[in-house]
């Protein structure tokens, strides 16, 4: 089946409560290395951030089909695959952060989960928990259909749209 | 417009448009693992690629064993089986454990060469910066692809570049310069960059020297740091070659995000404290504490090629290490062992007391040798100092000068202050 460009859904956005982007999210507040034992990405979902203030009940809220919002150098710290696999698992979409930590983004993008760099969180009256947002992932144009506004962002390269097109990097490699 | 060394090498090989924040795909001249992760990629291959034969370019792929070597626990004894038995049926070519580091041994061996660029599980791979060449470490699954594939995606780094200004003077080497230039920088200064290196002391720099400054580039945040190749490094690789090569040099436009001077005129012989390789202090300033170093290493990516092992030999000709000290020296590979037999170097180690083991990572891989104890003091010219890297002791970082001197002393001391 071929992967949707457009992805269409509800926003989640990583504020603390005091509603300022929390950056520096690294990988032990995203999935904690007492969990680095789990393999099956089936029971990874309910760790996922549960180590972040303010959003330690994050896998319980979420909803399937939910883009999530972060701020920057998101994902630094270990090379831990799980960090990205525990939002795969939840049935996340799409991951938007203003700046990712290397090794996070090249996993990432390896296992073939969008991502998009985008400074939007900063800014309180173009993004909202709750608001329904469409996300051009060639254009990397964010749309927010309940508030109106659109953001304009890089789009995804086309090396990481191919991958994600295939479904992750060994799927991808399998047809070259 | 003009291309830095890192655009020049990726602008040849890749068909994509070279700038920094692209994301192209990158052709692989080098594909390796090691004993560390290697069987992971082996295992990574075996389950996406289940048909016989799953490489084109055979001749490109290489395992290294340098972690644990000979295997000293079971974990290693049988991932490293795992490979052996892999590369003898794909007929893949494996320096085992005999031969020492991995990414020094594919620049003695000739595949990796000023201007290619080479990938594998070693985190200090972008040593190859040394003979100006992109060298990087990946994860297993990253190298398992790039293997079957021969090439990598990779996104473009902004370069900066590092002017070392004044000369290079005795008794500090290399490794005072790169400690110089952490100190500078601190862990973070290179971020997400390449480095360019530059200036006449760095020109003045033989393959050593310039092996230990690459080899720390990590230490400094940075993806890899590139020095030009001079013409000993050139005669060095073009012996070896196994295939031609074209060296890249920077064009006289490219454009540079960051310009950072280091000043090493009045540079003293400095030392990395515990945890953190920017920790960085002169040597000096720590002689009236009287730290009691128990031990001390030489050897690693960072200093344990020939220059650094006559270093140690040198001074320690007619002398002794400290009664309650143990000096730890392990050659980087098997041809720097040979040098060091062959020039009767291991009769001087012997009589000093010294304890030398064969070629290999060694302690700072929890590797077969040089681990420390709760409250152990130990010297090292190892790259990395954090906590637990090289057991529960705690390890200060600084020249082979420095740790031998430290070692005859039996305490912290300057090379000069002997």
């Amino acid at each position: 089946m071929e992967k949707p460009i457009t992805l269409k859904g509800r926003a989640v956005v990583i504020r603390d409560s005091s509603g300022k982007p929390i950056d520096d999210v690294d990988t032990d507040m995203i999935f904690h290395n007492r969990y680095l034992h789990i393999i099956d990405i089936n029971e990874m979902g309910q760790y996922a951030l549960d180590n972040l203030d303010d959003w330690k009940d994050f896998a319980k809220t979420t909803k399937k089909g939910d883009i999530v919002f972060f701020g920057a150098n998101f994902g630094s710290g270990s090379s831990r695959q799980q960090a990205v696999d525990c939002f795969t698992a939840l049935g996340v979409q799409a991951l938007v952060a203003k700046s990712y930590g290397a090794i996070y983004k090249r996993n990432a993008i390896n296992a073939g989960m969008p991502i998009i760099q985008s400074a939007i969180i900063d800014d309180k009256s173009l993004i909202e928990t709750g608001d329904e947002v469409e996300v051009n992932l060639k254009t990397g144009m964010i749309k927010n259909l309940s508030k109106k506004k659109e953001h304009s962002n890089r789009g995804m390269s086309k090396v990481q749209m191919d991958i994600y097109k295939a479904g992750d990097l060994f799927a991808y490699a399998k047809n070259l | 417009m003009g291309q830095t060394v890192i655009e020049k090498i990726f602008s040849a090989h890749s068909k994509d448009e070279v700038k920094p924040g692209n994301i192209i795909w990158l052709d692989l001249d080098v594909r390796s693992a090691r004993d560390f992760a290697g069987a992971n990629v082996v295992g990574n291959l075996r389950k996406n690629y289940p048909e016989k034969s799953k490489f084109e370019n055979k001749e490109k792929t290489v395992f290294t064993f340098d972690c644990v070597i000979p295997a000293n626990n079971l974990g290693y004894a049988e991932n490293q089986q795992t490979i052996r038995v892999f590369a003898e049926e794909e007929g893949i070519k494996l320096y085992d454990s005999e031969w020492g580091i991995g990414s020094h041994v594919l620049i003695e061996d000739g595949y990796s060469l000023p201007g290619t660029t080479t990938v594998g599980t070693d985190s200090h791979l972008n040593i190859m910066g040394c003979i100006g060449a992109f060298g990087q470490g990946m994860g297993d699954q990253d190298i398992a692809f790039g293997m079957k594939a021969g090439k990598t995606w990779f996104e473009v780094p902004p370069t900066m570049k590092i002017i070392i200004e004044g000369e290079l003077k005795a008794p500090c080497s290399a490794k005072d310069i790169t400690l110089a230039v952490i100190r500078k920088l601190t862990s973070k200064g290179s971020l997400g960059k390449a480095i360019e290196f530059e200036g006449k002391a760095i020109d003045n720099l033989s393959l050593p020297g310039r092996i230990t400054l690459s080899s720390m580039v990590t230490e400094m945040g940075g993806i890899v740091g590139f020095i030009p190749p001079s013409d000993e490094v050139l005669k060095y690789c073009k012996e070896r070659a196994k295939t031609d090569f074209t060296p890249q040099y920077a064009d006289e436009d490219a454009k540079y995000v960051e310009e950072v001077v280091v000043d090493i005129s009045d540079l003293r012989p400095l030392i990395a404290k515990p945890f953190k390789p920017d920790n960085v202090v002169e040597v000096e300033s720590l002689e009236k504490d009287n730290i009691h170093v128990h031990s001390g290493f030489i050897g690693s990516c960072t200093n344990g090629r020939y220059a650094d092992m006559k270093v140690a030999v040198d001074m320690l000709r007619d002398k002794e290490v400290a009664p309650k000290t143990v000096l730890k020296i392990v050659p980087a590979t098997r041809r720097v062992l040979g040098d060091m037999i062959a020039n009767n170097d291991l009769q001087v180690l012997f009589d000093a007391r010294t304890v030398v083991s064969n070629p290999g990572c060694a302690g700072c891989a929890s590797g077969q040798i040089g681990m420390t104890g709760k409250g152990e003091i130990q010297v090292s010219t190892g790259n990395r100092n954090f906590k637990g890297k090289q057991g529960s002791g705690m390890t200060y970082l600084c020249s082979p000068e420095t740790v031998t001197a430290s070692s005859i002393a039996g305490k912290i001391i300057s090379p000069d202050n002997l």
